[in-house]
């Protein structure tokens, strides 16, 4: 140490150009509660990032923030800001943002279960206009091409299946970013595999941005390039998915497999001693 | 037995029965969209036989002329009322918004009375022959023309929710309020939507209600027709609501047929449908084809 001010080293997310851009956000839910206190991350364009955390640190509130759902559910983001492309959606209705090119696949797969795959993969695509709908189906069946023979009612699809037309259901719509609200939830770890596959294949093919929300951290870090960590409304980590695998406490809390305890971050020293904020 | 008549009134039930369905369909609707019980559901046949007839006797526009400006005022009315009393009730007690709606069928009634006085007024003739034999029954073509436009609105209705992105995105809507909105449909645009179609096909069931009968305000009483039907097809069943339609239309004459032949009580066939309505909803509390969670929000 020689007194001068070091400057902190360029993260890797702030060298390449954002898609999306959360900014110091805040939400608060029935006017009372609050569940984000200043969250900022950014999602390079065409990568995959994954947002990690445990159960109700707020990552599904998180997406619905960015893709306007809140306001469903009596939630309301009360400072900060949200870019996409370089423009501002905070506040703007959802079906205005999905229009823009951000499509969440929420938390539980939320297929019309009344409905068959075709008609709900019709359904993705209601903001277009255009006659490449019919083509785009069969792109859809060719990722997944079980859902093809399946002509029942969605509701009777197996878990892995209402997942994948989950996801096709979002191709639909031809977005930019999809938003995935832990699609391994409840799947066998062959199928865990074989979604996460899709998922890195949906990037690398299409183009299309993610963000991944996850409490599979491993196979999250697998497919993302880069993560963040998030506890009790707040990005307390973010690296490489390398450096985050790499990560003591990373392994201790995501990876590991010790034991049940819940324990936080705040507590480990490692992490006191590296105390970083974005 | 008089078996001509019991057929005559066998085919009327069918034919007062599927209209019925019509109405009924436009009230599932409302209902299923966007969880209204619709109390004005009736004077919206009564706005638009009004309507029509005033455009035919005023202006002496030719029937088709006059029937396609009368659904165009009436989707226009559909989305004005959903836009400006129903879309501030979004999320008020269903008890509320029931109040509003009865509130708007007492307000409608007499608007129409004010505007257009308390007397039956026949609209003027459509067709040259008044009735053409079919299977030597007796059919007038007023109600051959009921139930070919009935028939239509129900292959209409069929097409729109399976073959029409809108159609899908009602029933999205119905389905998920919050799934619709993560595919990009707008709630609100599905809510006036909802009320326009409504709005149309109640009108149409009122202009030919209206050419048979004339208009008069009680062309409202359809309105609550329609609640035997829709409860006993299930409240959230479009297909429930159109059989149910026609059991009551039979129903009713079957039950006037008994009557006039053998009991002599007078006046069955208007509570027929209304006991048969007790009864099935004491075995099958949420209709012939409605769901249980009917409740869910
Ligand atoms: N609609 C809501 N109204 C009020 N509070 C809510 C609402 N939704 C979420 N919360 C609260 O916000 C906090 C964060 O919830 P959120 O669903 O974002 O967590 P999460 O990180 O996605 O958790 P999980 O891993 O269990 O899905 C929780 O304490 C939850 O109780
Ligand atoms: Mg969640």
């Amino acid at each position: 140490m020689d007194g001068t001010v070091a400057t902190a080293p360029k993260r890797w997310v702030d060298t390449l150009p954002a898609l999306l851009e959360v900014n110091n956000i805040e939400v608060v839910y029935n006017d009372v509660i609050l569940v984000l206190r200043g969250l900022s991350l950014k999602v390079p364009e065409g990568k995959i990032v994954a947002l990690l955390g445990a159960n109700g640190a707020g990552k599904s509130t998180t997406l619905k923030a960015i893709s306007g759902l809140l306001k469903t559910e009596e939630g309301e983001i009360t400072r900060g800001e949200i870019r996409f492309a370089g423009e501002r959606i905070d506040g703007l209705d959802p079906d205005r943002i999905v229009r823009k090119g951000i499509f969440q696949v929420m938390e539980g797969r939320r297929i019309v279960a009344d409905m068959t795959p075709h008609e709900n993969l019709r359904l993705g695509a209601f903001t277009r206009s255009d006659s490449e709908v019919k083509a785009d189906i069969e792109r859809v069946y060719a990722y997944f091409p079980r859902l093809k023979e399946r002509t029942g009612l969605a509701g009777y699809l197996s878990g892995g299946e209402q997942q994948m037309l989950a996801i096709g259901r979002a191709l639909m719509a031809r977005p930019k970013l999809i938003l995935m609200d832990e699609p391994s939830m409840g799947l066998s770890p062959l199928l865990v595999k074989e979604v996460f596959g899709i998922i890195r294949r949906l990037n690398e093919e299409l183009g299309i941005t993610i963000l991944l929300v996850e409490q599979n951290a491993r196979m999250a870090l697998s497919v993302a390039s880069y993560g963040y960590v998030m506890e009790q409304g707040k990005i307390v980590l973010d690296g490489t998915a390398e450096e985050l695998s790499a990560n003591e406490d990373v392994k201790e809390f995501y990876l590991g497999g010790h034991g049940t305890e819940r324990k936080r971050f705040k507590n480990l020293k490692s992490y006191k001693r590296r105390k970083r904020w974005l | 037995m008089q078996w001509d008549l019991l057929l005559q009134l066998t085919l009327n039930g069918l034919i007062v029965g599927t209209l019925y369905g019509v109405v009924a369909m436009s009230f599932v609707l409302i209902y299923k969209a966007s969880q209204v019980v619709n109390f004005a559901q009736g004077e919206f046949l009564l706005i638009g036989a009004w309507a029509c007839w005033w455009l035919l006797t005023e202006f002496q526009l030719p029937f088709v002329w006059g029937f396609l400006l009368t659904l165009v005022f009436m989707t226009v009315f559909g989305v004005l009322l959903q836009v400006i009393v129903l879309r501030p009730m979004i999320g008020e007690p269903v008890i509320s918004v029931i109040m509003v709606t009865i509130g708007l069928s007492i307000f409608f009634q007499a608007l129409m009375k004010w505007m257009f006085g308390v007397f039956a007024q026949p609209f003027p003739p459509i067709f040259e022959t008044q009735a053409v034999r079919i299977a030597g029954l007796e059919v007038q073509s007023v109600y051959l023309l009921s139930l070919v436009i009935s028939l239509a609105i129900m292959a209409a209705f069929a097409w729109f929710f399976t073959a029409s992105k809108y159609g899908l995105a009602m029933r999205a809507t119905a389905f998920d309020q919050q799934v619709a909105q993560s595919l990009g449909i707008s709630v609100r645009m599905v809510f006036a939507m909802a009320w326009a179609i409504s709005a149309v096909v109640s009108a149409v069931a009122g202009v030919v209600v209206g050419v048979v009968n004339g208009v008069s305000s009680g062309l409202s009483f359809y309105g609550i027709k329609v609640f035997p039907a829709v409860i006993l097809g299930g409240l959230d069943s479009v297909l429930g609501a159109v059989l149910g339609g026609i059991i009551i239309g039979l129903l009713e004459n079957i039950a006037h047929f008994f009557d006039s032949t053998i009991l002599h009580w007078g006046n069955m066939f208007q509570i027929a449908p209304f006991y048969v309505l007790i009864v099935i909803l004491m075995i099958k509390p949420y209709g012939l084809f409605g769901t249980k969670n009917i409740e869910r929000v």
